[in-house]
């Protein structure tokens, strides 16, 4: 549209040879005709040869002749490699006509050859010098058409003056910007910027339209590039859209189409006008908005003309100022305008309006402005959902509802999206699958609802449902305690259904698996019966929800003694020892063994409640992402996220589920996965380590918040995740044996940049390192986008200690130094070994240690639950042995062990008394040593 | 097995359609005219395989035949079945063109189902299947008679009918043969094969017995060896002859009227030949071929802008025999601008359209020599590609067989009927006319 036109212009005395074959050929078959074609063209091309070979020079007439038949050739089809000279002769001729087809052969058929490039170039220089404005046209014409490096680098100089020289003729000022500015489209960095610039945006003001419509392209698209250089365009571009508005149809005369005054011209300036930011000066701006109102008040306008092509026309510029509305997103009164103008489209009778109108009202419901007046219009969209006719219609409908959702109409737009999901096109259902989770996810107020919504989305599109949605209900499941037992419930009613989906199978096992015994109080779902249940699903299931019903087979008979005879016996069958699948057959094996072996306690600690998942970004949104490439949602979301903020990112209850919840994951939804967020030195609270590393405060950043928490954490536990933020995830995995250690440091890069320097250091204050000596090896100092890289850690205990040493990690993140320090867990009762006794013993023991220096005693509030198997596990995690039976009192714990250290083996003896009524404890440490009481005691009460 | 077959005229509409097996769908017959008939590019193998499902295919003026499977078939025996059913409606209406097909597409359905049972090729011999596939009306035929087809198509002899009665019992031998040639600028002999035919036309009553004989060279030998033990001495050079005169047959092919197992035995060719013309054997060789002509090709290029050529040709056989339709074609290149010619025999033209300089004899006798002299004038270009120089090419007709190959005998015996070889009036005739013959320059 906007390059020169390549118009194959034969004259009419010419026709009666360009039609030489077309008359030749009277085909009795196809077969025949493409051979006397071929035939036909030998013959021609021979004659041609002869013809420029002959000694007689030829007449401009002929040699046009010639040339032209040459390059109808060339367009059949076959290869021309003679009679480029006699074209570029042409190029020197002065007709009109012989001119042209030289331009055009040269135009089509040379590419660039050193020799006849220079030739070329000369005649086209002479054409441009010349002041005969059908020459220069041509030439420029001929510019524009090869496009090519080498002319850019010929005449890129040339183009501009031309183009604002005063005195040339407007159709060649018009050709001057089509043709520079396909010279800048293909190589911009030959096209100078000069003085020159300023001028060219003073062609706004061009009396002559077509002047102006060219010079609006070339400045559009200079003006993406270098926006501070034709910031003066936008003044002009507004004044000249305005007169265009306010004229009378009939005032553009030729620039008038079908009753709409230069919609060409119009859509282009408002398109230049989209490329900055809306004016500042009042005056202009006011204008502008003058301009605009005039627009959407002539969309309301009786028609001028039913022709098809006026209500295009106008139609075309009120997009084109929607979209600017909603670009420079500033007038409230507008952008409702706007939304109302698309709410009558939504019901027009055209289908590409309708598709349009949704596409731009997406854009307009994320302004904060307008998001409420599209809000209004959700029954007429929900209403296109159910009635539209146009796939592609229907899909927008849908991305609209998206992008309209909020707390208020989550409920009521979740519910038509599930009920339009069971008629929905097989091309997007998974895509509404995908939206559904996750607007149920982001507007969740009640968990129920949450749990409801998803469990019926597998029911009706269970196919659909990609992993990652029943992932995510099972991290969210599993983060909320509050949720559990509905949920469980739930699920327990929805595998009744004869016929489920196999994702509603995989949630049902893991949940039940879980959470099963929050239910089993009921006797209409008793163990035995949520067993059953299951394995009734079991047979008709692939191989991986077959393992994942092992593994929850496993769970019950930890939660469920009673079942556990039934489950031996199935697990023993010989459809799970004697499985031809490798996996089952182990998990049948492995799990066979262990419910057999082990004690109660070890089921109880190996098969423990799964613990919450730490995570940010929510996998369903990345999976939304992915599918729909990266503009589309992500923009979407990128601004919604700021609103999305305000309405959801309130104090959205998040209790901290169990002890243990971490504070890093406490977002569940990953809504706030603000991508480059900063990671400068937080405000922190780890104040005492300032001190201890005072000598290079600038090298050291102060403790991560929420690391003494996590610290806590690991005491009882030697795997998990120890620290997280929006860049950095550092996991653990420790392992100890007496008094050595061996730790796995895992670094996760969790943005799609490489960390630069990454230089993780670990520090210990003077104390600790005669005590604890620490052993590391460097690692790489790039850290790909995603990727993880590992750190292993050697840890001996020389003497007991009680700080933990630091770790500090320093590195580069796109140009910004990141610095992170975390106190790394390790603590005096890693090295515990545990040691069972007998009561005698035990009491043997604990008059031994009598001294009082030797008992430590504290007595604190309990900060969690008292429950009496988390204690139990508890004391086991922190490394000694829990002895039974031991203490008269059966509610009091007793535990005992040795502490390893390269120098001394220090025994220890605990005992812990909870006070239900009080809800306190009461701690008694007793070691051969009286540091190490002091310090266990420490680290064992915050663990209460 | 072949599971269907199409016929369709050049635009790609469909002719005749016949569908023997169900894995054939009727979206066969689109694919094919998509891809083959209406392709961009010109098809270049006969074998296309769309959608796992095999198109074989042979055109014939404008109309395609394609025959499809979905089966790993034995491609050769497809083309060999096309080429028979080709031969078959030849037979019956004359050149295969649209309008003949539309006139007799119920004839073709009707050879159809008797050719191709299930997709097996049947008996498609003419002769027989004019029997009882006719063109007339058919009178109500007696009892006897059909008894007599039905017999006949099933017994063991299905390619002739019994009580044939000529009143002059004639026969007529035709070895055709067509000779290929890739020679080197220098005259070396780069690459030469012979194929040839023998065709023959019988006109006998009765069921006669025939015993074919030729030069081969395997039988002479035996032959030679046979008799070496008892006339050893009295023709110590019959081996040394017999080697000069017998040719080595490199393959070969019969009609399915010859006894195989007889010939693999005792490699004679015996046979009950069926009634009318038909194709006795097809054999090629590649050994001590005869080659008719000798091209000696110069061309020079003076300049960038002048080529000289100069072609020789000598006839190399004996003098009492002529070669007809003699026809050189020397190829110009693509920016030829004129050419002039001279040539001492015949004429010769530049022929702009083809691309070459047509030389053409119309007789030529043995061991002769002609000359042509060429100057061709070209026309500069900026295209750096060096002309290619395609070879000279040759065509012709010669009254011998370039093999060397030479009838010894055909014996007809008939044992019911009173007549003798010898009252059988015998012709034998030899044409060797030019394949692919080139001569590199």
């Amino acid at each position: 549209m906007e390059s020169p036109g390549l118009t194959f212009p034969f004259g009419t005395e010419l026709r009666c040879h360009t039609l030489f074959f077309c008359c030749e050929a009277t085909p009795e078959s196809e077969g025949k005709s493409k051979e006397a074609e071929i035939k036909r063209i030998n013959k021609e091309l021979a004659n041609i040869r002869s013809k420029f070979k002959g000694d007689k020079a030829l007449d401009g007439y002929s040699k046009k002749k010639y040339v032209c038949k040459l390059l109808f050739i060339f367009l059949l089809g076959h290869d021309i490699d003679f009679g480029h000279m006699e074209a570029v002769n042409l190029l020197s001729s002065n007709r009109y006509t012989e001119k042209q087809i030289g331009y055009l052969f040269i135009s089509v058929l040379v590419n660039s050859n050193s020799e006849l490039i220079r030739l070329i170039n000369n005649a086209i220089k002479n054409d441009l010098a010349s002041r005969n404005p059908t020459f220069m046209g041509l030439a420029l014409h001929c510019i524009a058409n090869v496009g090519s490096r080498e002319m850019a680098e010929a005449f890129a100089g040339e183009i501009p003056k031309i183009l604002v020289a005063g005195d040339t003729m407007d159709s060649v000022k018009q050709s001057a910007a089509l043709c520079l500015l396909r010279l800048y489209r293909t190589s911009p960095d030959l096209v100078p910027m000069g003085d020159w610039t300023s001028r060219v945006v003073h062609l706004l003001n061009d009396q002559h339209l077509g002047v102006v419509t060219a010079a609006t392209s070339l400045i559009t698209t200079l003006a993406q590039k270098n926006p501070e250089e034709f910031k003066t365009s936008v003044s002009l571009a507004v004044s000249r859209l305005s007169r265009i508005v306010t004229s009378a149809s009939t005032d553009l005369q030729d620039y008038t189409y079908y009753f709409v005054p230069a919609p060409w011209l119009s859509v282009k300036l408002l398109r230049l006008l989209q490329c900055y930011p809306p004016p500042e000066d009042p005056a202009v701006r006011g204008r502008l908005t003058e301009c605009l109102e005039t627009i959407l008040n002539k969309a309301q306008e009786p028609p001028k003309s039913k022709k098809v092509q006026h209500s295009n026309a106008k139609n075309a510029v009120l997009f084109e100022a929607i979209s600017l509305i909603i670009h420079h997103d500033s007038e409230p009164n507008l952008l409702v305008r706007a939304c109302n103008q698309l709410g009558q489209f939504l019901q027009h009778r055209e289908t590409n309006l309708r598709y349009l109108a949704l596409e731009s009202m997406c854009t307009l419901a994320s302004s904060e402005f307008s998001h409420e007046a599209v809000k209004t219009h959700i029954e007429t969209v929900i209403n296109a959902l159910k009635t539209e006719r146009d796939v592609s219609v229907r899909q927008r409908a849908v991305d609209l509802l998206y992008a309209m959702c909020d707390r208020s109409n989550a409920q009521q737009i979740v519910a038509e999206m599930l009920s339009y999901l069971e008629t929905a096109d097989y091309s997007i259902r998974e895509e509404i699958v995908l939206k559904v989770a996750i607007l149920a996810e982001k507007y969740a107020v009640d968990y129920t609802w949450y749990v409801d919504t998803i469990l019926n989305l597998i029911r009706i599109a269970g196919d659909y449902v990609s992993e990652e949605v029943w992932y995510r209900v099972i991290q969210i499941v599993i983060n909320r305690d509050d949720v559990q037992g509905y949920a469980a419930k739930t699920v327990f009613e929805a595998l009744q259904a004869p016929a489920c989906h196999e994702n509603l199978v995989k949630v049902g096992g893991y949940i039940l698996g879980e959470f099963g015994n929050l239910i089993a109080g009921d006797p209409r779902s008793s163990p035995l019966i949520q067993f059953n249940l299951l394995h009734s699903k079991f047979h008709l299931c692939s191989v991986p929800t077959r393992a994942l019903l092992l593994s929850t087979y496993i769970k019950f008979v930890n939660l469920f003694p009673e079942v556990k005879t039934t489950i031996q016996d199935v697990l023993r069958s010989d459809s799970q020892l004697k499985n031809a699948d490798v996996e089952l057959q182990q998990r049948a094996v492995e799990y066979l063994r262990l419910s057999t072996v082990a004690s109660t306690d070890i089921l109880a600690t190996v098969l423990e409640e799964m613990p919450p998942f730490p995570e940010r970004e929510s996998s369903i949104l990345a999976k939304l992402k992915k599918k729909k490439g990266p503009n589309t949602v992500t923009d979407l979301e990128e601004a919604k996220r700021e609103r999305s903020a305000d309405v959801n990112g309130g104090p959205e209850p998040a209790p901290a589920s169990a002890a243990s919840t971490p504070s890093p994951s406490a977002d569940l939804l990953g809504l706030g996965a603000a991508p480059p967020a900063p990671a400068g030195p937080p405000p922190s609270s780890g104040g005492l380590l300032v001190d201890v590393f005072s000598d290079s405060p600038s090298a050291v950043a102060p403790l991560a918040p929420g690391s003494e928490d996590n610290f806590a954490r690991f005491v009882c536990k030697n795997n998990g995740v120890l620290f997280e933020n929006q860049l950095l995830q550092i996991g653990l995995k420790s392992e100890f044996r007496q008094n050595l250690g061996r730790m796995f440091i895992f670094y996760g890069n969790k943005t799609s940049t490489q960390f630069l320097n990454f230089t993780p250091t670990l520090i210990c204050s003077d104390d600790l390192q005669t005590n604890l000596s620490l052993q590391t090896k460097p690692v790489d100092p790039t850290v790909d986008g995603g990727a993880q890289v590992q750190q292993i850690v050697n840890i001996e205990c020389v003497c007991d200690f009680t700080e933990a040493p630091v770790l500090n990690i320093q590195f580069r993140y796109g140009g910004t130094f990141q610095n992170v320090s975390v106190k790394l867990p390790i603590t005096l009762n890693k090295f515990f070994q545990p040691t069972e006794m007998a009561s005698q013993d035990f009491f043997q023991r604990w008059k031994q240690l009598s001294s009082p220096q030797q008992e430590v005693q504290n007595i604190f509030k309990a900060k969690h639950p008292m429950d009496t198997e988390i204690t139990k596990a508890k004391i086991i995690g922190f490394g000694s042995a829990l002895l039974e039976d031991v203490d008269p009192n059966p509610a009091n714990f007793v535990g005992a062990g040795i502490i390893h250290t390269k120098t001394t083996q220090i025994g220890c003896l605990l005992r812990l008394e909870p006070n239900l009524q009080a809800q306190m404890y009461r701690l008694t440490l007793r070691t051969s040593k009286e540091t190490v009481s002091q310090r266990l005691c420490e680290l064992l009460s915050e663990q209460f | 097995m072949i599971g269907g077959l199409f016929i369709y005229n050049h635009k790609g509409e469909v002719l005749i359609s016949r569908v023997y097996r169900d894995d054939i769908g009727r979206n066969a017959v689109d694919a094919f005219r998509v891809n083959v008939i209406h392709a961009r590019q010109q098809v270049r193998s006969p074998v296309t395989n769309i959608a796992r499902t095999s198109f074989f295919h042979v055109k014939r003026s404008n109309i395609w035949l394609a025959a499809v499977t979905k089966q790993n078939v034995n491609a050769a025996m497809v083309f060999e079945f096309l080429y028979k059913m080709c031969d078959v409606m030849a037979a019956y209406f004359g050149k295969i063109s649209e309008e003949n097909i539309k006139n007799n597409f119920v004839l073709i359905y009707e050879l159809l189902d008797e050719i191709l049972d299930f997709g097996y090729p049947q008996n498609s011999e003419t002769g027989a299947l004019k029997t009882f596939i006719t063109q007339q009306g058919i009178k109500s035929q007696t009892k006897e008679e059909q008894s007599q087809i039905t017999s006949q198509v099933t017994g063991q002899i299905g390619w002739r009918r019994e009580g044939i009665k000529y009143r002059r019992n004639e026969l007529f031998l035709d070895v055709l043969e067509s000779v290929n040639l890739l020679m080197s600028p220098q005259g070396q002999v780069l690459s030469a094969h012979v194929s040839g035919r023998v065709v023959m036309k019988s006109y006998l009553s009765g069921m006669p017995e025939c015993k074919f004989g030729m030069n081969d060279k395997i039988v002479i030998e035996k032959q030679g060896k046979g008799t070496a033990d008892e006339t050893s001495k009295r023709r110590p050079s019959a081996p040394a002859r017999s080697g000069k005169q017998s040719i080595a047959i490199d393959d070969c092919t019969f009609h399915q009227c010859v006894r195989l197992s007889k010939f693999d035995s005792e490699r004679s060719i015996s046979f009950i030949p069926p009634d009318g013309e038909f194709e006795l054997m097809r054999y090629r060789t590649t050994k001590d071929i005869i080659l008719p002509f000798r091209v000696i090709p110069l061309v020079r290029e003076v300049g960038r802008t002048k080529l000289e050529v100069k072609v020789v040709i000598k006839s190399n056989f004996k003098p009492s025999l002529l070669a007809q339709k003699i026809e050189v074609r020397i190829p110009t290149p693509l920016n030829t601008s004129g050419v002039q010619v001279i040539c001492m025999k015949g004429k010769a033209k530049y022929k702009a359209s083809e691309n070459a300089i047509v030389w053409k004899i119309k007789r030529m006798a043995g061991m002769k020599e002609s000359q042509i002299s060429a100057e061709i004038e070209l026309l500069p270009t900026n295209d750096k590609k060096k002309w290619a120089r395609p070879p000279i090419s040759m065509n012709f007709e010669v009254p011998f067989a370039p093999s060397g190959l030479k009838v010894r005998y055909l014996k007809v015996f008939e044992p019911k009927l009173n007549y003798s070889d010898h009252d059988v009036i015998k012709w034998v005739r030899y044409i060797g006319r030019s394949g692919i013959y080139e001569t590199r320059c």
